[in-house]
């Protein structure tokens, strides 16, 4: 499911909501998001999982084609954790038991 | 400061204009369509953001870290989260600004 096609099935849910709304709400919260960890801010969903950053220490990596050494600075990555709910229902083990 | 739910649907209700029950709906939906989705193997791709993606983990041997009585870890199915290219160069590059605005600040004061 692309970005589009989430906008297209958020529209269809809301009949009295112009499109455009959809696709605003999207970007708007998608924006919001982002913003958040660029700020260094955790996103916590719940049901659905939460965003935060992972640090990686510097490091010395090597050049791999000419076998230098060079000092990859500190830097963090983004991260997403899958909160129970979500887990639990992309779990086909759990589903094939419940059912 | 951390995101939640609450703060996306008052984003909603005051910059798109959203009554409060519709921004609330809307950020509910907006997760759901993503959970539902997932749950049928479907892999969500949001430009700019990142892609959620499944990943079928096989059977492996694992412990009860009390005991340490031995229990295998059942196949499961599991989401990963991949950031954009542009989401991470966006938390680096605001991290290095911070970086250089601490150094300047280190050396004016």
């Amino acid at each position: 499911m692309t970005k589009s096609e989430l906008i297209a099935r958020l529209a269809g849910r809301y009949p009295q909501l112009v499109a455009k709304d959809a696709e605003f709400a999207v970007k708007m919260m998608l924006d919001a998001m982002t913003d958040a960890l660029v700020k260094g801010e955790r996103i916590e969903i719940r049901g659905f999982g939460s965003f935060g950053l992972n640090h990686r220490p510097a490091r010395m990596g090597r050049n791999p084609k000419s076998g230098d050494k060079v000092e990859v600075p500190e830097k963090f990555v983004p991260h997403f954790k899958a909160g129970k709910e979500l887990r639990e229902r992309v779990d086909e083990r759990i589903n094939t038991i419940q059912s | 400061m951390t995101l939640t739910k609450a703060e996306l649907a008052d984003m909603l209700f005051e910059k798109v204009g959203l009554n409060k029950r519709e921004a609330k709906d809307m950020v509910e939906a907006f997760f759901e369509e993503i959970r539902e989705a997932l749950e049928n193997n479907q892999s969500v791709k949001l430009s700019g953001f990142g892609n959620f993606q499944l990943r079928n983990k096989p059977q492996r041997p694992g412990r009860n870290p009390k005991t340490g009585e031995e229990i295998p870890i059942t196949a499961r199915r599991v989401v990963t989260f991949h950031a954009s290219q542009k989401l991470k160069m966006l938390v680096e590059e605001a991290h290095h600004g911070q970086q250089q605005r601490d150094l300047e600040a280190a050396s004016n004061g």
